[in-house]
């Protein structure tokens, strides 16, 4: 096995980096320092919170976005484009509505320029294969969510890919569908019914990656670059309930979120170049509910957590980060824990919540506090968005900076820390109530 | 191996094939016979002996419609090539785009009186020169607003179906016709449809025009009307009305209803929708037998015929890179081309207009425009008084909307200025005053807009709100000012949007009106411009040309495009 490896690597990445620009020239590092190679017979999954470059870095290796410095080496030669051999997965399937099933697969092969009898062979038979005969003549409008990506596969794998890149491929998907999709993969896989020699898959669900992948991959956000790698000795078909699989998806879940151990949720006071979660505070407080109540008692194991709600790591992770960020909760090893705060929060009513909640977010949030003290300086008390997203541009791009600002300013409206108008984008100090009428 | 099976397998004709085949060998039989006549010989100032007898409206109809048919062919030339040099460039379209904006607001008559001239100096001794300049007007109604709406579907193609496209290695072509130009079917299909509805009016008034000395009436309804209005005819008024009124009911029928049915397929969205349009001729095609063998016949020779272009290797590097001075440099020959450009060109302007007319005259244009500019604004407002309580009313009746819609529709495409003598003939017998009189004339074709407008907004406000509504008990006023009038306020713009620019353009032949040798005059930029274009004075021609032009963008920029802002932003129902 390490020897055939060794042999054979498909693609290979060396000391990635991807910025972009922002408005004024400076540059915002999206992807720094990223190795990464695959070899020939394995899945290799690429796991990160939201916002972490993956999508970035699986884009550079398919060719259609250009690295900033590096090197792409596909099969022995340098990647500067879109490659033939490589073959990808939409998450949102990117079929074209207005071609059938059947051309919509045919669309790689017309490409390139198979003649017409035999493109129609092929196509059949990758429809066939991926169980979507009878469906030949319908347009994607009239198929389910599932037998859609099905599309998106028979039109990837039709093209006989040696390396198949899958961006998301099951998170549209609802939870049976997904599974049985795919079960069905993973049985082309093992029964080598598919040419491809690779597959990379980009995920935001750990225990789909440890149930697919030999090896996971584990992308740190900003700038994105790679964690840590885990070996996954399991072999196929794999049992989601056997201790051993249970200990690897605890593993990934506890490498996932050690990274902040040391780093500014923890601290008193996040400054204002701490990226905000995007979480929104019902759904803070129905976690927080959750965690207090049974079973868990104000103690959770986050795999038990995240499959009881459904949650996927890009919803679950940015709801533990504000709940620390507001010290409501505590994570670690694996688990998450309410502080004596967050159980009072969830005893408490409506009024008395919007308290504890404003009294923290002033003490742990630095942005809040920020805008609240500006507002207070100001004659008028009032301040323009504008005037927040400036200074927080020099710490982000300007879509994070605009996302970190919208949290910051639903949290401070729900803690009636501040008022805000969204047409003029005026913050200020005025309670609604004695203002209107 | 399915498809090619059912090509094989009975190709008997059924009935529906008869059917069709019957229509278009019907239509390329006329069209054949009309286009001979397009180009026959002819001297400037010779008359073309136009006859009142009703025996030949058909032929003049289909005259009328031939003239129609090229400008689409032409506009949709020009959408393609234009909307996608400015889509794919961005050089190109730092001034592709400004100028589509500028054009639009143009008046489309005043192309006409400007350009007559030059296409008969173009083709001598031949009718065909007159033909063009008619054609151009009516191309210069349709091609802005086709090109607009390319362009601007171009540029959201959505990401991932271009990353697909990118990887699956589709080259440009292959692009172009899989994935661009299907994606902008739907919203091209539809302007286009809108376009050829109100190019009706200006094929219309573009077949008898006088510029100067040259007098030119193509035969066709529009100058038959005007030999009728001359010869001070109600009879033959009547007859060219309701020829139109066939021209139009075919048109609707074969062409307007079938092509927004079909274009329902190119629809970007996941689920099929409840109310897809739907069109007898369109489902009478689809179930024609040996037709849709012999469309997917013609497909595959596209196919086969795309496949043995040359094949550009797939280019081994995609990132294209520009060393920076290159760049720069280029960018610098560009912009001062452009810029000499731009100083020709206003110094040209400003030469042309100075040597024919007083400096003291560009005041009393601006003053002039203000007029029609109040005419236009009042006309609006009253238009709205009326269609947008009716428009809702009908709207939230789904069994009246789908009766009244199409009709509003129909109306919008009839030619409004083909009543003008019926109501010119009605204000000399009881001595109304033209000054406010022939206002209504200008509003006459273009109010259906905010009509059928409304009635789509109302009939699209979610039921769950109006179940909402009712169940906190709101009624009456209130309902209006919280529910009906905020759901349908973005329709209403685009009504208004497109009723005001449609207004502007008829102003050039609403405010002056006649009857016999009877001239009402009512004072205006309309009237002005049409008073210098009879003249043939092309200073104070392209001096008021530009002072509408200017009011119009104005408008646009200040007030429309804000409205639809807001509209956008704060009163989207989604």
């Amino acid at each position: 096995m390490e020897a055939l490896q060794a042999q054979t690597s498909l693609l290979r990445l060396t000391n990635i980096r991807k910025s972009f620009k922002k408005n004024e020239g400076d540059e915002h590092l999206v992807l720094d320092g990223v190795d990464l190679s695959i070899n020939e017979g394995e899945i290799v999954a690429l796991l990160g919170r939201s916002g972490c470059g993956k999508s970035t870095l699986l884009r550079i290796i398919s060719g259609l976005a250009k690295p900033g410095s590096g090197d792409i080496v596909y099969c022995g030669k340098p990647v500067k484009g879109p490659t033939q051999g490589l073959a990808m997965v939409f998450q949102t399937f990117a079929l074209f509505p207005w071609l059938t099933v059947l051309e919509n697969v045919e669309l790689g092969l017309d490409a390139m320029g198979v003649p017409q009898a035999e493109r129609r062979r092929r196509a059949l038979a990758a429809i066939d294969l991926i169980g979507l005969d009878g469906f030949e003549s319908a347009y994607p409008k009239e198929l389910s969510g599932g037998m859609r990506q099905r599309v998106g596969f028979a039109r990837a794998l039709v093209v006989e890919p040696t390396l198949l890149l899958m961006d998301e491929p099951f998170s549209a998907l609802d939870v049976l569908t997904a599974e049985t999709l795919r079960t069905d993969l993973i049985e082309l896989w093992l029964e080598r019914r598919i040419p491809t020699k690779g597959i990379l898959l980009v995920s935001h669900n750990i225990e789909e990656a440890v149930l697919l992948a030999n090896r996971i991959i584990i992308l740190g956000s900003n700038p994105g670059r790679i964690v840590t790698e885990i070996k996954i000795p399991l072999s196929h078909p794999r049992d989601r309930e056997a201790p051993s699989f249970r200990q690897i998806v605890d593993n990934v879940y506890e490498l996932m979120t050690q990274r902040p151990r040391d780093a500014a949720a923890k601290a008193e006071v996040v400054p204002i170049s701490h990226r905000l979660p995007e979480a929104h505070v019902i759904q803070l407080a129905g976690l927080m509910e959750a965690l207090a109540a049974e079973p868990y008692k104000g103690r959770a194991d986050l795999p038990e957590l995240a499959d009881q709600m459904g949650f996927g790591v890009d919803k679950l992770f940015p709801l533990l980060d504000a709940l620390e960020t507001l010290k409501f909760a505590h994570v670690e090893g694996g688990d998450v824990e309410l502080t004596p705060s967050g159980k009072s929060y969830v005893d408490a009513d409506i009024l008395r919540r919007k308290e504890i909640f404003a009294e923290h977010l002033i003490r742990h949030v630095g942005l809040a506090a920020h805008i609240r003290r500006v507002l207070d300086e100001r004659p008028g008390n009032r301040a323009k968005e504008d005037r927040f997203l400036r200074e927080l541009e020099d710490f982000f791009s300007e879509d994070e900076a605009e996302s970190v600002l919208q949290v910051a300013i639903e949290w401070g409206r729900y803690g009636e820390l501040f008022a805000y108008e969204e047409g003029s984008g005026i913050l200020s100090l005025e309670n609604p109530a004695s203002s209107e009428i | 191996m399915k498809p090619t099976v059912q090509i094989t397998r009975r190709t008997v004709p059924n009935l529906w094939d008869v059917m069709a085949f019957l229509l278009v060998m019907g239509l390329v039989t006329l069209f054949a016979w009309g286009s001979r006549q397009m180009a026959v010989p002819y001297t400037p100032g010779e008359q073309i002996p136009l006859s009142l007898d009703p025996t030949h409206l058909p032929m003049y109809a289909l005259r009328t419609v031939l003239r129609m048919v090229a400008a689409l062919g032409a506009s949709f030339i020009f959408t393609f090539t234009y909307a996608t040099l400015a889509a794919k460039s961005r050089r190109a379209e730092e001034i592709l785009v400004p100028l589509l904006d500028i054009l639009q607001s143009v008046p489309i008559l005043g192309f006409l009186s400007v350009t007559v001239t030059g296409f008969i100096a173009m083709f001598p001794g031949s009718l065909l020169g007159v033909e063009c300049a008619a054609i151009f007007a009516i191309f210069t109604s349709q091609a802005w607003n086709m090109a607009f709406s390319f362009y601007q579907s171009l540029r959201i193609v959505p990401k991932e179906l271009q990353e697909a496209a990118v990887i699956f290695g589709l080259s440009p072509w292959q692009r172009f016709w899989k994935l661009e130009a299907p994606f902008a079917t739907p919203s091209l299909i539809w302007n286009t449809m809108m376009s050829v509805s109100g190019g009706w009016f200006f094929v219309v008034a573009s077949e008898a025009i006088t510029v100067g000395k040259t007098s030119v009436t193509l035969p066709g309804i529009g100058s038959y009307v005007a030999q009728a209005i001359l010869d001070r005819s109600l009879s033959a008024i009547g007859w060219a009305l309701f020829t139109m009124l066939l021209v139009i009911l075919i048109y609707d029928q074969l062409l307007f209803r079938p092509m927004v049915a079909w274009a329902e397929k190119f629809k970007f969205e996941l689920t099929e929708s409840q109310d897809a349009a739907e069109s007898w001729v369109l489902t009478l095609f689809h179930r024609a037998r040996v037709l849709r063998i012999a469309a997917a016949g013609v497909s595959q020779m596209w196919d086969a015929l795309t496949q043995r272009l040359p094949r550009l290797p797939r280019r081994p590097v995609a990132f294209r890179e520009t060393s920076p001075l290159l760049a720069k440099l280029q960018g610098f020959v560009w912009y001062s081309a452009l810029c000499c450009g731009v100083t020709i060109g206003a110094w040209l302007v400003v030469r042309f207009v100075g040597s024919g007319v007083d400096p003291a005259e560009i005041l009393k244009v601006f003053l002039l425009g203000l007029i029609t500019l109040a005419r236009v604004m009042i006309l609006l407002v009253l238009a709205s008084l009326v269609w947008v309580p009716l428009g809702v009313v009908i709207g939230l009746n789904p069994r009246w909307a789908t009766k009244v819609q199409p009709l509003a529709q129909f109306l919008a495409a009839f030619p409004a200025n083909l009543l003008f003598p019926v109501a010119v003939f009605l204000m000399v017998r009881y001595h109304l005053t033209p000054e406010i009189w022939t206002a209504p004339l200008m509003i006459l074709g273009t109010q259906w807009y905010i009509l059928f407008n409304v009635i789509a907004g109302a009939a699209a406000i979610p039921t769950d709100l109006c179940e909402a509504a009712r169940n906190l008990g709101l009624s009456g006023w209130r309902l209006w000012k919280k529910l009906l009038l905020p759901g349908i306020f973005p329709s209403l713009i685009t009504g208004l949007l497109t009723a005001s620019g449609g207004t502007w353009n008829a102003s050039i032949v609403a405010e002056v009106v006649t009857w016999g040798n009877t001239t009402l005059t009512a004072t205006g930029l309309g009237s002005y411009i049409a008073k210098w274009t009879e003249k043939g004075d092309y200073p104070h021609i392209v001096l008021g040309i530009a002072v509408m032009s200017l009011y119009v963008v104005c408008l646009n920029r200040f007030v429309w495009r804000r409205l639809y802002t807001i509209s956008q932003t704060r009163y989207r129902l989604d």
